[in-house]
């Protein structure tokens, strides 16, 4: 009994760290590429976070699965075909229920494959330890990566087109066309990380 | 005696032009192109220089207020980042949407970088940058000269070739003088070109600029113009190019802004000639009529590496000619 409580308080603390202390976006600063390009709206971040969380969670699932049958040499390519085989299914899933959101997302679902993080969690966590963390780390990195884009895009799309999930916000307030170009993504991301880094660490380097 | 003997880093000569002194020497020299576009554009032209010369050195204050240190904003740099800023905007702006840009060129794009003397990027351009692709169809719409209080829209001479309707001076009802004195529309700071180059002339003779940067860019310019800009070559309107948009504003006060400009002479001439290939390329092919901001702000990220190309040789070092001497005599 004593045994389960303290694997279920790891576990949680697998789970919590990636959504502040090592949120993959804000800290980690992996994954900049979707983190940039698909935050121009809401419904953008959270259809490339979900997407991307299922990836995740099933990836390090298998490649914890695996992890003594695979030869280290070879440990790349093998994490890469387990990733690429889910980015496809979450892709075809993605066409054929959310059509609409699948042709907004365009090319950035198939380069989930490629995402820095996934990889990252794969190589870094999921070849090293049993199934149980490996799923609650992908779960956790996931949500911490899907919100990170949300705060993103909820403050691109307010200020760069009056809308909050396409719904218009301010009437009056003429947007400004920049927060929903590729310098605003880089703006508002500079900007947070600042913020969060001054949260963190305090103002000792300020 | 004690004094004669304290112990320092260097640098050890001590120039009498302090901060304060350069950025009000700039300050001053900008004034009479300042007046001059009051006089063109209205009072509303007044109305932006102020908004962006008070939201410049409140946000100054405030910030380094934010960051615990010295309160420093009366060294003019603030002021002048906001009165530069002022010049390259249209006079018929929102006003807030100047004292948002003034905001961002001291919050964003100066202190963000560490204050004065830290930042990469020139801040009054990339504060009009930022404006000019959050709010472009206000950033492009230019008040004709003497139009006030009505206010008429009217093409700036640029614009007007760019986009094809009309291809020379004449057609434009436009002469040189008009150019040079300021008679036509474009941003409240960069028409009035006589009075930027007196400006120009007190910042050489008091030894705040040097001639290098400015002349660079606008003999490449010219000359690349001159070769390229019309049909064939030889046939573009040389002149009309370097007077009709902002190049005279920014090769000789953006340009030479010190902190964003190489330190060494040959990577100055360098800089201007980038300003000026970049200048020529945004406005012969790029979707822009006018593009020397952009050139500068390009040419700013290049300064690092330019002054790390032209870093010159330490006295002594390097090049050894008694050792190859002494080598071919063995």
């Amino acid at each position: 009994m004593v045994r389960v409580l303290i694997n279920m308080k790891k576990w949680l603390r697998e789970f919590a760290k990636g959504i502040w202390r090592e949120n993959p976006v804000f800290v980690i600063i992996l994954g900049l590429c979707p983190a940039l390009a698909v935050s121009t709206s809401l419904e953008n971040a959270l259809g490339m976070g979900l997407a991307a969380t299922f990836v995740l969670v099933c990836s390090n699932t298998l490649v914890s699965g695996i992890r003594n049958i695979v030869p280290s040499r070879i440990r790349i390519p093998c994490f890469i075909v387990v990733i690429a085989s889910f980015v496809t299914t979450v892709e075809l899933l993605m066409a054929a229920f959310v059509p609409q959101l699948a042709r907004q997302l365009g090319i950035f679902v198939p380069l989930i494959v490629v995402n820095c993080i996934i990889m990252g969690r794969a190589e870094g966590f999921a070849s090293k330890n049993k199934i149980m963390p490996a799923v609650l780390d992908g779960l956790g990195m996931g949500v911490g990566f899907t919100l990170a884009l949300a705060v993103i895009a909820v403050i691109r799309e307010l200020l760069g087109s009056g809308r909050i999930f396409g719904q218009v916000i301010f009437s009056e307030f003429l947007p400004a066309t920049i927060m929903i170009l590729p310098p605003g993504a880089l703006l508002t991301l500079g900007l947070l990380i600042g913020l969060i880094n001054l949260l963190t660490k305090g103002r000792k380097r300020l | 005696m004690k004094k004669a003997l304290s112990v320092s880093v260097s640098p050890h000569l001590l120039s009498a032009k302090s901060t304060p002194v350069i950025m009000w020497t700039v300050f001053l020299s900008l004034v009479p192109a300042g007046l001059a576009g009051i006089f063109i554009f209205g009072p509303r032209a007044l109305w932006i220089i102020s908004a962006c010369v008070v939201t410049a050195v409140v946000t100054e204050a405030l910030i380094l207020r934010l960051r615990r240190k010295k309160l420093a904003c009366a060294d003019g740099s603030a002021a002048l980042t906001g009165l530069l800023l002022a010049y390259c905007l249209p006079a018929a702006l929102p006003l807030w949407m100047a004292c948002l840009g003034s905001f961002f060129a001291i919050a964003v794009a100066k202190q963000s970088f560490g204050g004065l003397g830290r930042n990469i990027f020139n801040p009054a351009l990339a504060a009009r940058a930022f404006l000019l692709l959050a709010w472009p169809k206000q950033m492009i719409s230019f008040n004709a000269a003497f139009s006030y209080p009505d206010a008429i829209t009217q093409a700036t001479p640029l614009e007007l070739l760019k986009e094809g309707r009309m291809e020379n001076l004449s057609q434009m009802g436009l002469s040189y003088l008009d150019l040079f004195l300021g008679n036509r529309a474009g941003c409240i700071g960069e028409a009035a070109v006589a009075f930027l180059l007196l400006g120009a002339l007190f910042l050489l003779w008091r030894g705040i600029i040097s001639w290098h940067i400015p002349l660079s860019f606008i003999l490449s310019l010219a000359a690349l113009t001159w070769l390229w800009g019309g049909k064939a070559i030889g046939e573009a309107d040389t002149l009309f190019f370097i007077l009709a948009g902002g190049v005279v504003l920014g090769a000789f006060f953006m340009a030479t802004d010190c902190v964003t400009s190489p330190l060494t002479r040959k990577g100055q001439l360098i800089f201007g000639i980038g300003c000026g290939l970049i200048t020529f390329v945004i406005r012969k092919w790029g979707g822009y009529p006018e593009g020397v901001s952009f050139a500068i702000l390009m040419m700013n990220a290049a300064v690092p590496l330019l002054d790390r190309f032209f870093r010159p040789r330490v006295y002594g070092s390097g090049v050894n000619k008694y050792e190859k001497v002494a080598k071919r005599v063995r």
